[in-house]
């Protein structure tokens, strides 16, 4: 395996309460590597005016209280940061520990009244439903990271073959654990929103849930892998979900 | 104990300084627009800073208290009143059962902080009272209040017990007192119609071409009616980037300026979503968010630059009038 070069990092503020660490400038495995070994080492070693880091494709974003971090106004809280970041970087390049993936397998009926596109994704790119069903559960995707709503994974990993771009108008509400295709990213609706994407199935699991201690069921980093189930496997599943 | 409303208003919400730590999660922080006038707020009625207090925007409630309360109002000036009578803002107020609080004219600013002696009895959500009307998670069943809720409140805090022995003034009917002692405004961010405010360059500020860089300081912005909690549009000047270009989204943040593709800049607010993908041109400095909270859609904005040094001595100095403020309070207290 290709040892992950932490060197290679930017820093830029992101206003007077925020620093972003970039490895990167496109959206590959290798720098999401080197946002994964760094995120975990932050959260392995919590500074004293951390407020929360936030991964993304080719980014951590460390936000903080320059308050705290200033000891009150007793030091220049970005350049003093700057200095513990580049430490930490260092530390974290030595230590290249990189947490294990974990795989998490989302059942999904597809097609139907769940997935109203699927026909539509099959005849663009001049298959048969169940191949595009076929290829659509054989790739392991990569959750690159979660933003744009609570829970929303944006995935890579895609099947060329199926990629299918975003619908001209876009639907005013999609159903939470609808599983849809834009372009070249798959992704799963966490809560009923607005959105674009082409559908061609539906998860019985719960993406966000409040009251759990992690309410995204995703994590930036986890292994996705989808399993093809029938309607009557989904109702069953659903109501499992539904009493925990 | 409760807080019966009678009216809802425009939109009036349950908000604490926001929810930390799951924005990683695509969980936005969300919390008061202006956290100063929360924190001030919350610290008049004796609360510690974060405690979840109400939101008024623009047309406030009509709110009827249960029982005898403690209360302050900081933030805009929606002419408050109490039985009919006018209310003064930024100080601590003992207000007695079955009063009704009601709201006019909006005279200046844009938002209303009520805050209440010991907090609501409300469960928090992923460890915040704030409401998130997107997620439809925290304060009041994660929605805004409408008529006919009631807040379920805690009770007067002992050091709002230690304010109430304050030289203070009763109203000439009886309806309320209010403390004689009141913060020094001079500690107040510089609350202003169509204010100027200090922002540092964007991450992206160098995309753009020479001219947009130069109109983002210079030129006057009107906030749109289409602006919120999430984000305020500007209208102006087009603001251009030198060539085209497709960013990867990464995190943002409250008070940063971004540019959609037609031109015209969005500063992002308390209810931003987590990540963005848009060119950043500036950033608006935290101290100065406060004033930015409390402008009007109609009324415009002019950025000026300020170096990141600035921003955070700023930022630093806003945070010891605060402390300075509790401090005060706090010896109140051991008085």
């Amino acid at each position: 395996m290709k040892q992950e070069d932490m060197r290679l990092f930017q820093l830029y503020p992101l206003g007077d309460a925020a620093i972003t660490v970039q490895f990167g400038d496109s959206i590959d495995s290798d720098t999401h590597n080197k946002v994964r070994i760094f995120s975990a080492y932050l959260d392995r070693h919590p500074f004293p005016g951390l407020v929360e880091q936030v991964p993304a494709f080719t980014t951590v974003t460390v936000y903080y209280d320059p308050w705290v971090v200033s000891e009150k106004g007793l030091y220049n809280p970005y350049a003093r940061l700057t200095e513990q970041l580049q430490r930490m970087l260092q530390l974290a390049r030595e230590s290249r520990k990189k947490p294990k993936p974990r795989v998490v397998e989302i059942p999904v009926c597809y097609g139907g009244h769940f997935g109203p596109d699927l026909e539509y994704v099959a005849r663009r790119n001049k298959l048969k439903p169940q191949e595009v069903i076929a290829c659509h559960a054989r790739s392991k995707y990569l959750v690159y990271m979660i933003g744009f709503a609570p829970g929303f994974p944006y995935m890579g990993g895609l099947s060329k073959k199926i990629a299918t771009p975003r619908k001209d108008t876009p639907r005013p509400h999609i159903p939470a654990g609808s599983v849809g295709i834009g372009g070249n990213q798959t992704g799963i609706y966490p809560i009923e929103t607005p959105g674009g994407w082409q559908l061609i199935g539906r998860t019985p699991l719960t993406l966000f849930d409040p009251n759990r201690a992690h309410p995204s069921l995703l994590q930036a980093g986890d292994q996705v892998r989808f399993v093809p189930i029938s309607e009557e496997e989904f109702q069953q599943r659903k109501e499992l979900e539904d009493e925990s | 104990m409760s807080l019966e409303i009678l009216k809802p208003g425009l939109l009036t919400t349950v908000q604490d300084r926001g929810r930390y730590g799951y924005q990683r999660e695509g969980i936005m922080v969300g919390g008061a627009m202006d956290t100063f006038a929360l924190r001030v707020a919350n610290l008049l009625v004796g609360n510690a800073q974060n405690q979840a207090s109400l939101e008024i925007t623009l047309a406030g409630p009509t709110i009827r208290f249960s029982q005898d309360h403690l209360i302050a109002l900081t933030g805009a000036d929606l002419s408050p009143t109490l039985d009919g009578e006018p209310l003064k803002q930024w100080r601590t107020l003992y207000v007695k059962e079955g009063s009704t609080l009601a709201f006019g004219e909006p005279k200046s600013g844009c938002r209303t902080y009520l805050a209440v002696s010991g907090g609501f009895a409300i469960p928090a959500v992923m460890g915040s009272y704030s409401t998130s009307l997107r997620a439809g998670i925290g304060g009041l069943e994660g929605r805004a209040l409408k008529a006919g809720d009631r807040i379920p409140c805690t009770g007067i805090t002992p050091t709002g017990i230690a304010l109430l022995r304050e030289p203070a003034t009763t109203f000439s009917n009886g309806t309320y007192t209010y403390t004689n002692w009141t913060p020094d405004p001079q500690l107040y961010p510089n609350y202003h119609p169509n204010p100027t405010l200090r922002a540092i360059r964007g991450a992206e500020y160098e995309l753009f071409s020479e001219s947009s860089k130069a109109l983002i300081w210079s030129e006057r912005f009107q906030v749109s009616p289409q602006s919120d909690r999430m984000g305020y549009r500007l209208q102006g000047v087009t603001i251009s980037l030198a060539e085209h270009s497709d960013l990867i989204s990464s995190a943002v943040t409250f008070g940063t300026v971004q540019v959609p593709p037609e031109g015209q800049p969005i500063v992002l607010m308390a209810d931003h979503q987590t990540t963005g993908g848009y060119p950043r041109i500036a950033q608006v400095i935290s101290a100065d968010l406060p004033i930015l909270a409390q402008v009007v859609p109609g009324q415009t904005i002019d950025l000026v630059e300020v170096t990141l040094e600035e921003a955070q001595q700023l930022y630093v100095r806003q945070e010891q009038h605060i402390a300075q403020l509790e401090r005060a309070i706090q010896l109140k207290n051991h008085l």
